[in-house]
């Protein structure tokens, strides 16, 4: 039923149980899967308003554009790479099937991993070149920006991890499947987060 | 994965029951429990709120009297209470208190969807309240840059507590934000997917219409304070100039260079007017059930009701600049927002007048409850009023940071839902306690709020044409002051201490009541929605005993022509509905159970 026409009933007229067993309105989907898609939502409006601040700041006189270095390319292919493990262990515990299951969704995080790994290597680099945070709010924002992305990864690889723990003690595929299909659905999410971000870093 | 109804896994469901009293009354994941934490953390707060309040209103009505109230206690306790008192009492009494308590009772569950994220939200929250409070012993004391936190002033020397309190402050609020989100994610999601059989989204009591609205505003509002908190953060340990300008501090150049403090004016009030309806569209909703049970009618126009809910929560979003007609701001920008500041009033109106037309040849009970509805009416009309004046742009120039201002806001977001809360205790308090509260007392409560609150605020109007500016520890001596302008404050501040005092009887009363009042039965009021009907009074951990209620009809079946009683609970079934023969129904003598 569509939002227009539910809030368009008149409920004093109908009596009687509406909906069957399912309360109208109700989302065709497990609540975690729910919650999970408000959080993304609320995500969202975190880094825009980062992104809306950035611009903002920018039009100032003060800001020196941060020319950003090449091995991000290579970080963004790691990213890449964690969210097609985990959409690959996605396809595998759909499928009803375990084979490949821990390699694939254990990688996927492992790979995650290595990107915020890459990251701090950038930050050091950066550092050791004299691009401080305090130097220019250019350099500001990429450190924040950077940062508040790896921090939302690390909350990723919380809930991965124990999911991990999980599959290596031996659970079974089937049990672990919501598990999966979320923690694709947040990298794949963080992933355009991160193309985003880096199309604005790189363009500005 | 899909879906799974309610109704089809409740036997599957895991409640939680706690075994010991700590896993009863600490660490507890009943909704109820954690609905009264919420409620007792923000309304301590609030006390403490309150009670700085009334310290700094000794200052301005009694100049210089009490002597540890010097210019620093002066700023740090004006902001203190005004972030208190918007964030941890108001924000989290609406949705953390009323929000966990009527949420699964009204939709018909055992619990929220997700209660051990749930118990996490309270804990995290009082994490918050407690770094807020430590303010208060860390060198330099908390802040005193005003609630709005604006940068450059609250982070120099000369601004109080411009070293640690401010980084407590915000650490604070990013704490709270956590907490509200672990909790706003489980009341939306609860409200869309624990609804029990036959619940339609129309046909929910409107209190949980104003939560989920409230709820979905928080979600998306608070983010921008979280932003603007973590920036300033940045700027105030690592140096950076995201909001900081090139400045002179005692003489002295500040590391700091070309950022803006209009871009965090700009985040704090795109958080900072959704605020103003998180608090409100609760505060909406509750007064709606509540009207519509002691006026023994449906409330009317509900669908518009709902409508104007999420109207004004859309249009919330777009009005943010309206507190910055000072800043220096476009003139077509400012035209924009005051237009859209107009058009708030609309759905904001049209709920006033369908208050009104509830009330309109109602059976009305004049309890007390009721009092603090009908309380609320007035002074909401009264707040929204004042509120097109300042929301125009010419007339908020001359008017911005006057008393007016202090007195407008206080009149629409602190005295109207402050009454509501007070409406809303006593109407549930026979639920959550099995008690009834001491009428008499309450409704002197009322008295002494309601007519002390106008003793406050109908003069700081005047005081605010004057030309009296807010935020002043002394006017001193002016000109255009007249001499008459410091009686007032004194008379301002007597209310202020009178209506502060007062407050013990609304504490005495619950108190009391717990253990002395009268017995209160499972529905006293006769009122129609699921909370009512649960098989125990207090409800037990699970709420519904066996099975899940069936929902037949919507929550306002109040004085239906023909019925045996007055109302006709959410949960009963056509068939079973007891009628009388329409010719001899008398509505003043059947079914009058709600004369208390």
């Amino acid at each position: 039923m569509s939002f227009f026409k539910t809030i368009t009933t008149k409920p004093w007229e109908k009596k009687g149980v509406i909906g069957g067993l399912d309360p109208e309105g109700a989302i065709n989907a497990p609540n975690e899967k729910v919650a999970l898609s408000v959080f993304l939502v609320v995500i969202s409006v975190v880094f825009s308003l980062f992104t809306v601040g950035y611009f903002l700041r920018m039009e100032l006189p003060d800001w020196q554009p941060l020319s950003e270095p090449g091995q991000l390319w290579f970080n963004t292919g790691l990213l890449v790479l964690s969210s097609v493990l985990f959409q690959w262990a996605r396809n595998i515990v759909n499928s009803e099937s375990s084979k490949h299951l821990t390699a694939t969704f254990i990688g996927g995080g492992f790979f995650a991993i290595f990107f915020i790994t890459g990251q701090l290597v950038i930050w050091s680099n950066l550092q050791d070149a004299g691009y401080y945070m305090t130097s220019n709010p250019a350099n500001a924002f990429y450190y924040l920006m950077t940062g508040v992305h790896a921090v939302h990864l690390l909350g990723g690889l919380w809930v991965w991890s124990k999911s991990s723990i999980k599959l290596l003690s031996g659970s079974e595929a089937k049990s672990l499947k919501l598990s999966v299909e979320l923690c694709t659905l947040y990298w794949h999410f963080l992933l355009i987060v991160w193309i985003v971000l880096f199309a604005i870093l790189s363009n500005t | 994965m899909a879906y799974v109804p309610l109704a089809d896994r409740d036997h599957e469901m895991e409640l939680h029951h706690p075994h010991t009293w700590i896993g009863k009354w600490v660490f507890c994941q009943d909704h109820k429990v954690i609905a009264i934490q919420y409620g007792s953390i923000a309304i301590f707060t609030g006390l403490v709120g309150l009670v700085l309040s009334l310290l700094f209103r000794m200052q301005l009505g009694f100049p210089e009297t009490a002597d540890f109230i010097d210019p620093s206690f002066y700023y740090q306790a004006v902001t203190m209470h005004g972030m208190i008192m918007v964030i941890y009492l108001l924000t989290a009494l609406f949705l953390g208190g009323f929000g966990n308590y009527l949420i699964p009772l009204m939709c018909g569950a055992r619990d929220m969807v997700f209660p051990f994220m749930n118990m996490l939200s309270v804990w995290v929250f009082l994490v918050s309240v407690i770094i807020l409070m430590a303010s208060f012993f860390v060198t330099g004391g908390p802040t005193g840059g005003g609630w709005t936190l604006y940068p450059p002033q609250t982070t120099l020397a000369g601004t109080p507590g411009h070293d640690m309190g401010i980084v407590l402050m915000l650490i604070s609020l990013a704490v709270f934000i956590v907490a509200t989100t672990m909790g706003g994610l489980n009341y939306v999601v609860t409200v869309l997917q624990y609804r029990c059989r036959g619940l339609t989204l129309m046909r929910l009591p409107l209190a949980v219409w104003g939560i989920f609205v409230a709820t979905i505003l928080a979600l998306f509002a608070f983010p921008a304070l979280l932003v603007a908190a973590i920036m300033m953060l940045f700027d105030l340990l690592l140096g950076t100039s995201f909001f900081m300008p090139a400045i002179i501090e005692s003489g002295t150049p500040l590391d700091h260079n070309g950022g803006s403090p209009i871009l965090f004016q700009h985040l704090f009030w795109f958080f900072g007017h959704p605020e103003v309806y998180i608090v409100a569209l609760p505060a909406f909703g509750l007064v709606s059930d509540v009207l519509s049970v002691h006026a023994r009618k449906n409330i009317f126009g509900y669908r518009m009701m709902v409508w104007a809910i999420i109207a004004i929560g859309g249009l919330s979003f777009v009005v943010w600049a309206h507190h910055m007609y000072v800043s220096g701001m476009h003139p077509y920008f400012g035209f924009f927002f005051a237009t859209t500041t107009l058009i708030i009033a609309v759905p904001t109106a049209i709920k006033v007048y369908n208050w009104i037309l509830t009330l309109w040849e109602g059976d009305i009970r004049l309890n007390a409850p009721m009092y603090f509805a009908i309380g609320f009416i007035f002074t909401f009309i009264h707040g929204g009023l004042t509120g097109l004046f300042l929301g125009n742009v010419v007339i908020d120039l001359p008017l911005s940071d006057t008393y007016f201002v202090v007195a407008h806001f206080h009149m629409v977001m602190g005295v109207s839902p402050v009454l509501v809360v007070f409406a809303a205790i006593y109407h549930w308090y026979p639920k959550m306690s099995g008690r009834m509260y001491h009428e008499g007392m309450a409704k002197l409560h009322f008295w002494c709020t309601f007519l002390g609150t106008y003793a406050i605020y109908l003069p700081m109007h005047y005081l605010g044409f004057l030309g009296v500016p807010r935020r002043y520890y002394a006017l001193g001596s002016t000109d255009f002051l007249p001499a008459s302008a410091q009686d007032l404050n004194t008379t301002i501040t007597i209310a202020a201490l009178f209506v502060g005092a007062s407050q013990l009887l609304f504490l005495i009363n619950i108190i009391w009541s717990l253990r002395s009042g009268p017995k209160a039965g499972p529905n006293p009021w006769g009122a129609a929605s699921l909370e009512w009907q649960t098989p125990d009074t207090p409800p037990v951990h699970g709420n519904w005993g066996d099975s899940l209620p069936t929902v037949y009809r919507w929550a306002y079946d109040y004085s239906v022509p023909g019925a045996h009683q007055d109302f006709i609970p959410q949960n009963t079934p056509e068939s079973e509905e007891p009628t009388v023969d329409a010719e001899h129904f008398d509505p003043d003598t059947d079914g009058s159970k709600a004369d208390v």
